[in-house]
């Protein structure tokens, strides 16, 4: 196995090798870099930034929910800080996670190519996430916003603040989003390295890919609604108010047509990187490569069919509520087949539980948890019951912290020695990540019990017999908080030694980013790689890393 | 009850209720034998095959199509079965009874409005003739709503252009919460109501008197629980905070100024003129939104307000 260190160097001088971390360094380079590699960490960061908001926000949340009286905020107060937790940890935080902080950094490395295919896109779209989180901001010092991260009419379009300013914000961060997707479908299209057919992509990639082709299609549709809410709340056109002949209900129609989708470009990208840390830390090559390639696309179409599931109690016609309910039991196989999959890659496997390992044995607990409880959410008689209670706020966080914040974690714990070439703390990584795993079941299990029994959402008080699942879900939260901040700790820290101590391919895989050193150079790769084996090929070597003048 | 309806549900009091937890518990079943079989492989598989040196060889199995086949049918076989029992479950709560009694119910932000088939109305309590069938025809002045019957199992939307319903019928006598469950603003968590599921006789005595307890309340005990069920609560505050109402703190006798340049000492006239007709005189900072209360109080509770009023100094 390779197991170079800081010192690559060229042949026949003494200079130690620059890596796209160590090269043009000056603010300027940064905030001008096409480089996806730098991008992805600048998103990294951006993104990062905004979980802690939206973590502190909930942390803020669950405080106040301790007791049925008022705490230390009052309800009109407590609405703005769910809607905005809700708004950040969706708009700001999750949909960009992955693709745009992880896939960035990734994705072309696992295609063997030196840059996604539209670089300037790649920076334009992050300065158009910056201007969508500048325009949410300023929504929030303008006097924040109660509507909800969903908007609901008519109250978003009576209510007063700046919801008008917030829903253009979302409408901004809708192109950022497109403009990763277009990026990703091309480069996928164009830029795979020599010899890697459609079935030699990583798995990462197929789930990117659908990621990619959901956010190209489904965002615009948000942008539509958020533009016919603001005209309505300035104009009253009269789409969503009925009193002007407009129909409430229309505009969660048009809301969920996205926001459902939305939820697998959400966990599309989680289950992507459980497919791949399962393979290589089991050293067994995956099982069902192209059930779960396909299954990722599958759940990304049938996910188009599926919204008026979260609309049951809205109104909407029997019949369709039924074609709705059908459709979203038919979703629940493919995420069943990657669960089947991902086991029986294990199976026979030779296991080592390293911290990206440990995350990606929660996440399949977590993510488990979250899908069955779909189960009960997809029986419309008992959705009825548990329609907008904590039941559907405890599945909605099992699927998306549980299952994307999990497996994003697990990402970032796997790919950092190929970002930053230094390797954490795994002890007190792993660590982390119980208190983490701990933390989550005590703050949602909580949730569900209450919610079943019904606790209502969005409730800033409620009748006393709820209060001792208050009461354990918000200890949950603290210790959920105080995981999340060691695991960064333990990150952060390991920036701090001199040495690039990881090497090329500690985890000993098989997917062509490993093949360029830790960190990269700022064109990836010395020369253009060729495939030479599969991405879960453990029958071979790993092909160690190229340096210069080495292979080509 | 079972255990597990206990631990995850809340009373049965409707007949729908045990129909809707059928399901529920059918499911939680299936969770559990899933959920087992997926923590327990995992877990197996980690101890089991943990890695023994850097030498492990591991098969090469791409894939197995009629393993593949099998955990696709199955699971699908399951949900199919869960579908159709929840959705001819849900069918059966959407059709009431044709000798159903019906309640018109009015939500707006906060309070619950009900208007009954003689015409009597009543706020934020809900009283229907136990052993009937009962069907409550549901629509908004405001925003959306949902009327959430956490104990019958029933829920809707409560929408401002369309109505919508819902039907039950209790299987024992008592009172039962409402709760609020579509997001309505500041009030939403506070916009509760109680469902009293009356013998005849006791229907009866409500529609003639109002509640029992009424009667022995002092007059300004009856005119505070008034101002906290009737909705008062939501823009009239008791501490001279300012509102989207004037505060009651201390108003009786002092002089209020109006918009139209007037004024008026407070007194019970006055009072008993802004609870029947608020538009008729606007105090100056404040706009005219309250709704009129004529025939939603009974004579009793507009004294117990009136008392109540006097009471804060």
């Amino acid at each position: 196995m390779a197991n170079a260190t800081s010192t690559h160097t060229h042949t026949g001088t003494s200079q130690p090798q620059l890596n796209y971390l160590t090269e043009n360094t000056s603010l300027k380079d940064w905030l001008t870099t096409i480089d996806h590699k730098r991008l992805g960490l600048m998103y990294l960061a951006a993104v990062m930034a905004f979980f802690f908001v939206g973590g502190a926000l909930a942390l803020l949340l669950r405080l106040e929910l301790l007791t049925p009286k008022q705490d230390f905020m009052d309800s009109a107060t407590y609405n703005k800080v769910f809607t905005l937790h809700g708004a950040i940890m969706v708009f700001l935080f999750i949909i960009p996670s992955v693709p745009a902080a992880l896939g960035n950094f990734v994705l072309p490395l696992m295609l063997g190519a030196k840059d996604v295919a539209f670089p300037r896109l790649n920076l334009a779209s992050f300065y158009v996430y910056c201007l969508g989180a500048i325009m949410a901001l300023a929504a929030i010092i303008g006097g924040g916003v109660d509507t909800g991260w969903t908007f609901y009419t008519p109250y978003s379009t009576t209510t007063d603040g700046p919801v008008g300013l917030m829903a253009m914000a979302v409408f901004v961060l809708g192109f950022s989003s497109i403009f990763t997707g277009i990026n990703f479908v091309a480069t996928v299209h164009k830029l795979r390295a020599p010899g890697m057919g459609w079935f030699q992509l990583p798995l990462f990639v197929w789930g990117i890919y659908a990621t990619a082709l959901i956010q190209v299609l489904a965002t615009p549709v948000l942008g539509i609604t958020a533009v016919l809410m603001v005209m309505e709340r300035a104009f009253h056109i009269g789409i969503f108010d009925a009193r002007l002949g407009g129909d409430p209900v229309l505009f969660q129609h048009f809301f969920w047509f996205y926001s459902h989708p939305a939820v697998y470009i959400m966990i599309l990208p989680g289950m992507a990187i459980i497919s791949e840390i399962i393979p290589v830390f089991s050293k067994k090559t995956v099982f069902g490569y192209r059930a779960i390639g396909f299954s990722s696309v599958s759940i990304a179409f049938i996910g188009f069919l599926v919204w008026g599931h979260h609309m049951f109690t809205s109104g909407q016609s029997d019949l369709a509520s039924a074609i709705f309910a059908f459709l979203t039991y038919l979703v629940a196989i493919p995420s069943g087949i990657k669960i089947w999959n991902w086991l029986a890659t294990m199976y026979q496997g030779s296991i080592e539980m390293r911290t990206p390992m440990l995350y990606a044995m929660s996440f399949l607990l977590l993510f488990a948890i979250g899908g069955l409880t779909g189960l009960y959410l997809g029986a419309i008689s008992v959705d009825i019951h548990l329609h907008d209670t904590y039941f559907v706020v405890a599945h909605f966080h099992y699927v998306m912290m549980g299952g994307t914040v999990i497996a994003f974690l697990g990402g970032i714990h796997y790919w950092w020695p190929k970002m930053f070439g230094k390797m954490y703390n795994e002890k007190l990584a792993d660590i982390a990540c119980w208190i983490i795993f701990i933390g989550f079941n005590v703050t949602f299990l909580n949730q569900f019990m209450m919610g079943s029994q019904g606790m209502p959402r969005r409730y800033w008080t409620y009748l006393d017999e709820f209060q001792r699942y208050h009461i354990g879900s918000t200890i949950g939260s603290w210790i959920l908080g105080f995981g999340l901040v060691m695991a960064a700790g333990v990150l952060l820290s390991s920036l701090r030694k001199k040495e690039y101590d990881a090497g090329d391919n500690p985890w000993g895989s098989r997917t062509m980013e490993w093949e360029t050193i830790s960190p990269p150079i700022t064109h990836n790769f010395e020369g253009q790689p060729v495939l030479r084996h599969g991405p879960y090929d453990f029958r071979v070597e790993p092909t160690p890393a190229t340096v210069a003048g080495g292979r080509h | 009850m079972n255990f597990l309806e206990r631990l995850f549900l809340p009373p049965q009091a409707s007949t729908h209720a045990k129909v809707v937890d059928d399901v529920f518990i059918f499911v939680t079943w299936v969770n559990i034998i899933f959920f087992v079989i997926v923590a327990a492989a995992a877990i197996f598989f980690v101890i089991k095959y943990k890695r023994r040196g850097p030498n492990d060889r591991t098969p090469h199995v791409t894939h197995n199509l009629t393993l593949e086949l099998v955990w696709s049918i199955i699971p699908l076989f399951i949900v199919m079965i869960i579908f159709f029992w929840g959705f001819q479950t849900y069918m059966v709560a959407r059709i009431a009874p044709n000798d159903s009694f019906e309640v018109q119910a009015t939500a707006k932000k906060w309070l619950w409005a009900f208007e009954y088939p003689d015409g009597t109305r009543s706020i934020n309590e809900l009283h229907v003739p136990f052993g009937r069938p009962v069907r409550v025809v549901l629509s908004s002045e405001d925003v959306l709503h949902a009327f959430f019957l956490k104990d019958f199992r029933v829920k809707s939307d409560v929408l401002p252009n369309r109505y919508t319903e819902v039907w039950f019928e209790a299987t024992k006598p008592g009172e039962y919460v409402l709760q609020c469950a579509e997001y309505c603003g500041k009030d939403h968590s506070r916009m509760l109501g109680k469902v009293f599921v009356d013998n005849k006789a006791d229907y009866d005595r409500f529609i003639a008197e109002g509640p029992a307890d009424w009667k022995t309340m002092p007059p300004a005990e009856l005119g505070k629980m008034t101002y906290e069920q009737a909705g008062c609560v939501s823009c009239h505050s008791l501490d001279g905070s300012k509102g989207q109402g004037p505060s009651w703190k201390g108003i009786y006798g002092s002089t209020h100024q109006f918009v139209d340049g007037t004024s008026q000492v407070v007194d019970e006239n006055y009072i008993r003129q802004s609870i029947e007709n608020p538009q008729g005189k606007i105090v100056k900072g404040y706009e005219g939104i309250m709704p009129t209360y004529q025939g939603l109080l009974r004579e009793k509770q507009i004294n117990g307000v009136i008392a109540y009023i006097k009471s804060l100094k």
